[in-house]
């Protein structure tokens, strides 16, 4: 579950004007970009609800991309992230939409590059945010545990497996979201733990049978 | 793992049965949870300190207007008319109006502040602490202390309803903020945790329903302003708390009040600027000249 903490709330220090469509936003950028993983060629931001309402005057078209290029939330230079060299390096596209069945602040994430990935998020308050979906599974990241996310074959014996090799580096696993496009077909799993992943540990999860997509998503620094 | 403290009134039982202040506690049970270190939380509690003074400092000397050059001389106003005539409320008072202004304005310049608990009220906790500090000789110690103590009360409404205006309107955001500071006044004045909890409780339970209509979409009108307001009304709370005055409705049921004033207000009012002053005369006069 959801639990705040004191220095959630008295934090962070961050570049305005608001905490939920700048600060959360740039969060957002930033854990999208660790999963996503590379350079992409090109980034489209849909914006929903209270996101495309006031995002401009927010600020949270520039956060967004500051985030995606990996800027910190504190960084000044977000005001005039459209004039930065790097933000010049990759097309973006912003599409403003409403959706009242997703959370006001949401937004979806389409990379397109070597690799073509949807990643969806809400900002929940107070700079906090969540990852919901990358591509078509159900997930539930927030940037404060390093996660190690998975595509696999949904078949029997997995889940177990890949615990036991975390189990060998002798990491607490904080929570764990599993989730499946249907029966036997592609399925995906979410680790949050506490502490680091050995380069060992990842590897030999990698190298199981039908993993289709193995990433170790740091997690957020501020 | 599951002794947490979610509730004040769990708080207030375990500061009388510890004889410990709110900050003690607070950490006590922020530790226990396995994420952070005290010192961990002391840092975090400087830094943002530190952030928050200089915040007030560029604001005070700045006049560079908002990109949507409808606000940003404000403070320089208020600190022109306190060169010549000291305010009613004196001197404290004056200093608090005028750095939660300073704040504000550095926000919407995109300039670095601390989200405490957003950053739309980002003005309210700093200048009641700060400026209360400055003229009490207070160290920096009890400063953090006074951070912290305001952090817990943060925490607990947070555990119970998003700080987020989109989804709890103002009185999520400004209303919690000078909750906040309320309790952080309380503390620093030497008030017992009997009194810390009522000044939040009385901030609190005076704010309900406020609503989060920004003009145009901006943190700016009403928000800027709204800042030293809300400032002001967590130093009557932390008064009348001192008087050993009793909020008749305890902390818990008006949070629990709070969050259902949220889920029934109307979305129109919670951030998308849909409704209440974004949709004025004056303000769709405003959109179409400041966003075209």
């Amino acid at each position: 579950m959801y639990r705040s903490s004191i220095i959630d709330i008295i934090s962070p220090v961050m570049a305005g004007p608001s905490s939920s469509h700048t600060a959360g936003a740039v969060r957002l950028g930033l854990l999208a970009r660790n999963i996503y993983n590379a350079k992409p060629d090109k980034v489209t931001f849909k914006l929903y609800n209270s996101y495309a309402l006031t995002g401009k005057g927010h600020g949270t078209d520039k956060a967004l991309l500051a985030g995606v290029l990996g800027f910190s939330v504190a960084d000044e230079r977000i005001k005039n992230i459209f004039n930065i060299p790097d933000a010049k390096e990759i097309t973006y596209e912003y599409e403003f939409l409403e959706d009242f069945n997703r959370h006001p602040n949401a937004v979806d994430f389409i990379f397109d590059g070597g690799l073509k990935m949807e990643i969806s998020g809400d900002s929940i308050g107070a700079g906090e945010i969540v990852i919901t979906r990358i591509n078509k599974f159900s997930v539930n990241l927030d940037g404060k545990y390093n996660t190690l996310l998975l595509v696999y074959d949904d078949v029997p014996g997995v889940i177990s497996t890949v615990t036991r090799i975390i189990q060998t580096d002798n990491v607490n696993i904080a929570s764990l979201h599993c989730d499946r496009s249907g029966k036997g077909k592609d399925a995906s799993m979410c680790i949050c733990v506490d502490g680091e992943l050995s380069k060992q540990c990842i590897e030999a999860v990698t190298e199981l049978k039908d993993m289709y997509i193995v990433r170790y998503i740091k997690k957020l620094e501020s | 793992m599951d002794n947490v403290i979610t509730t004040f009134r769990q708080l207030y039982v375990i500061c009388k049965q510890k004889n410990q202040q709110i900050f003690e506690t607070a950490i006590e049970n922020e530790v226990a949870q396995g994420e952070y270190t005290e010192y961990q939380i002391r840092m975090q509690a400087k830094k943002s300190l530190d952030a928050m003074k200089s915040a007030i400092n560029s604001g005070l000397k700045s006049t560079e207007p908002s990109p949507s050059k409808l606000s940003g001389d404000d403070c320089f106003k208020l600190q022109k008319r306190f060169e010549k005539f000291d305010s009613i409320l004196g001197t404290t008072a004056q200093k608090i109006m005028t750095y939660a202004l300073a704040t504000s304005e550095q926000n919407l310049r995109m300039g670095t502040i601390v989200a405490c608990p957003t950053a739309g009220s980002c003005g309210i906790v700093p200048s009641v602490l700060i400026a209360f500090a400055q003229d009490n000789n207070i160290s920096e110690n009890e400063q953090i202390n006074a951070l912290i103590t305001a952090g817990e009360v943060g925490r607990l409404v947070a555990n119970k309803m998003s700080l987020a205006g989109a989804v709890g309107g103002c009185q999520a955001e400004c209303g919690v903020a000078s909750a906040m500071a309320s309790a952080a006044l309380t503390q620093m004045r030497g008030g017992s945790v009997k009194q810390v909890i009522n000044a939040v409780a009385l901030a609190l339970k005076n704010i309900l329903g406020l609503t989060c209509d920004p003009v145009c979409g901006l943190v700016e009108i009403p928000c800027v302003k709204r800042n030293p307001f809300l400032a002001i009304h967590a130093v009557t709370a932390s008064e009348l708390a001192m008087a050993d005055i009793i909020s008749k409705i305890p902390i818990d049921e008006i949070i629990d009040a709070m969050e259902q004033t949220g889920k029934l207000m109307s979305p129109l009012l919670k951030e998308s600027s849909q409704g209440g002053l974004a949709k004025t005369k004056t303000a769709i006069a405003l959109e179409k000249n400041i966003l075209k």
